[in-house]
């Protein structure tokens, strides 16, 4: 049978596939951002507040450090077995009662669940935050086929409104200013024009969603962690939608990617002493909801999702950020995230993980992630499952460069400083030349358009000799 | 959905079942391809002493009262007034347990019923002291969307029941045999706007617990 609407979707699946395409260009993304010095400065410093908070609620917690090295352990020894577990969980959760699907790609996952919605003739879905189906592309894909999806959490659903991608792991609307919110509410859900008190705005959007919960055929929820001793799927919000929306619906499709699991409940208190004083500085998420039976005549879903991550298993240097358990400190920590928005970085997740996970779907559109990092390591610091954050990072530039992603004069710079540096001889030469130069030249052409550094900062001034002359002549001294 | 159209997502459904088993067939075998060196699974070790008894009971009232519940110590069959004492103006209370004398929340009352409903009542069967959560099994709650929906919860708890952290209260899940179950740790909450606090996102609007 022919569907006339086949060939619209598909147009708009080419046009999304385009988008797609496009190389992102973090620097330029992020001189967007921070043309707004206020809102550069107001994000830096809400992130910033995060971070202390963390801080805080690990010094809390007697042998912090054991707990981050029993949690990357528990990680590496689950994926080394991957296979074995999978199989245990799908053999547990069927046993339970819930049927467990397939999908090698973000295109499977997706007709996955356009499939499991069709047969039971879904209209009306209700979504909670989920990282995978964010990466898989579901809501435009499922809103192209007709269905009415409404994403649940209120961040989530505060950028859904707005039209764009969230901007953090744990706090979507994070980069949105309560002004901006204030206007969206009063156009969507008829709040008072100029009324931007966060508990008005968050009862106006409770009562809005308490009616789609009610209406919903269907909910989509993401895990955090699935248990396969047992067969059950941990669920971990704070507002309780997760919740709502999987009880009040007939069916719930929760939507995991394969690294998700763990060997047994036990190792659960692991993650979860971790996942919340990580990502908000809570000991613990208001609802940690540990589902494992369907509820008598409802329908529970499991779809487990490879979409690269068996092929990231397979590369050494990359396997680790397989640990990550979507907490979002590396992002509140990151010196540059904080100044540059999450949407600078083009990718969901953003900040230093997306940076690190992105390269490795594609690399042709995610080359330059990689870059916007300093090296610091503040994110490797604060990983409650110990990723080696930076280091991927610094590899993955690597890789940028191996495969022809850097900018010629980037190339050729690290080429010449690599034949300047090999010999001492010229390593001295070029040392003066460029002190004399940096002192002699005029403005003009010192800050020219190559001099990105300096295009808001002064050059230091250039010393008159270098360390190796004035220790040459000190010691000659005595 | 037109007749036509289910079937063909029926037949769509069958033959994605085929190519799930494909599916998976392909990714258990990319896995195992992959390679990845064996790691032994370490003992968890680590479980906090945070005594026992008063001390217990203590950082267990200052974990939820930091995550805006409130605690109340109670005398063993004081349940009922200390919810009327809490809520006078309640219009509708209820419950799952017959311990009480509230009216008994029903396990197949409509939802639009339940989002009503003023307070629920339900037994904890433990709580946690490092976090202040109460553990909540399906069969204490009625019907498992009753706890979020209700305007506010209420959870009773035998003060005996106390585990100190979530080592310990993650080993009883290895044993939980019911379909469903949450730690509550406080009423429902968002920061989603500008990272202020709002109580009472999408579930209850108060979390209280009774310690008998």
């Amino acid at each position: 049978m022919h569907d006339p609407t086949h060939d619209l979707m598909d147009d708009g699946a080419r046009l999304a596939a385009a988008d797609r395409s496009a190389r992102v260009r973090h620097a330029d993304r992020a001189a967007r951002f921070v043309a707004d010095a206020g809102q550069t400065d107001w994000h830096d410093a809400v992130l910033w507040r995060i971070r202390g908070k963390r801080d805080a609620a690990a010094g809390r917690v007697e042998g912090w450090e054991r707990l981050r090295a029993l949690a990357s352990e528990i990680k590496e020894h689950t994926l080394s077995r991957l296979d074995e577990y999978l199989a245990a969980f799908e053999e547990a959760a069927t046993a339970n009662g819930a049927q467990v699907h397939w999908a090698a790609d973000a295109d499977a996952h997706n007709r996955i669940v356009r499939d499991l919605l069709r047969a039971r003739g879904v209209r009306r879905v209700v979504k909670s935050k989920s990282m995978l189906t964010e990466e898989c592309g579901l809501n435009p894909y499922l809103e192209a086929r007709g269905f009415k999806v409404v994403d649940t959490d209120l961040g989530e659903r505060i950028v859904q409104l707005r039209e764009e991608p969230p901007s953090h792991l744990v706090a979507p609307a994070i980069h949105v200013r309560k002004e901006e919110i204030a206007a969206l509410f009063h156009e969507k859900l008829g709040t008072p024009a100029d009324a931007d008190d966060p508990r008005l705005l968050a009862a106006a959007m409770r009562e809005d969603l308490r009616a789609r919960f009610l209406a919903a055929d269907a909910a989509i929820t993401g895990v955090n962690f699935a248990v396969a001793s047992t067969g059950a799927l941990v669920l971990v919000t704070n507002e309780g939608n997760a919740d709502l929306g999987a009880h009040l619906a007939p069916a719930h499709i929760a939507c995991m990617g394969i690294e998700k699991l763990i060997p047994k409940p036990e190792h659960l208190g692991v993650f979860l002493r971790l996942l919340a004083r990580s990502a908000t500085g809570q000991p613990l998420s208001v609802y940690t909801s540990y589902f494992r039976r369907p509820a008598p005549g409802r329908e529970l879903h499991v779809v487990l999702v490879d979409n690269g991550r068996s092929r990231r298993l397979a590369q050494p240097d990359f396997r680790a950020a397989l640990k990550c358990i979507r907490c979002g400190a590396c992002l509140n920590t990151c010196p540059v995230y904080r100044r540059s928005g999450g949407h600078s970085y083009g990718a969901t997740p953003s900040g230093p993980i997306g940076a690190i996970l992105a390269p490795g779907m594609d690399m042709k559109r995610y080359a330059s992630l990689p870059f916007a990092s300093s090296l610091c390591g503040s994110c490797s610091d604060v990983c409650p499952v110990k990723i080696d954050i930076h280091a991927q990072l610094h590899r993955w530039r690597q890789v940028a460069a191996r495969e022809g992603y850097v900018s010629w004069p980037k190339r050729w710079g690290m080429r010449v400083a690599g034949w300047i540096v090999r010999s001492p001889r010229r390593y001295r030469l070029a040392g003066r030349l460029v002190r004399g130069w940096l002192r002699h030249a005029p403005r003009r052409l010192r800050y020219g358009p190559w001099n990105a550094w300096g295009r808001q900062r002064e050059l230091p001034r250039a010393p008159d000799r270098s360390f190796g002359e004035w220790y040459a002549a000190e010691r000659g001294k005595k | 959905m037109s007749r036509k159209r289910r079937h063909n997502a029926l037949g769509r459904a069958e033959r994605s079942a085929q190519n799930g088993s494909r599916a998976r067939e392909a990714i258990l075998e990319a896995v195992r391809r992959a390679g990845a060196p064996f790691a032994p699974l370490p003992s968890i070790v680590g479980a906090t002493d945070m005594g026992t008894g008063e001390a217990l009971t203590a950082r267990f009232m200052a974990s939820a009262q930091a995550a805006s519940a409130t605690v109340r110590i109670v005398e063993a069959g004081g349940v009922e007034a200390a919810v009327r004492e809490a809520f006078p103006g309640a219009a509708s209370v209820a419950s799952a347990s017959p311990a009480w004398g509230f009216e008994q929340a029903d396990p197949a009352a409509e939802a639009s019923a339940l989002a009503r409903l003023d307070v629920l009542v339900c037994p904890g069967a433990f709580g946690v002291a490092e976090n202040g959560a109460v553990w909540l099994a399906e069969s204490g709650m009625g019907s498992r969307v009753a706890p979020f929906l209700a305007q506010h919860l209420v959870l009773a708890l035998d003060h005996s029941a106390i585990v100190p952290d979530m080592h310990a209260a993650c080993d009883r899940l290895e044993t939980f045999g019911e379909g469903y179950g949450a730690f509550v740790a406080g009423p429902s909450k968002t920061a989603d706007i500008e990272q202020t606090l709002v109580i009472g996102a999408h579930g209850p609007r108060s979390l209280t617990v009774l310690l008998t």
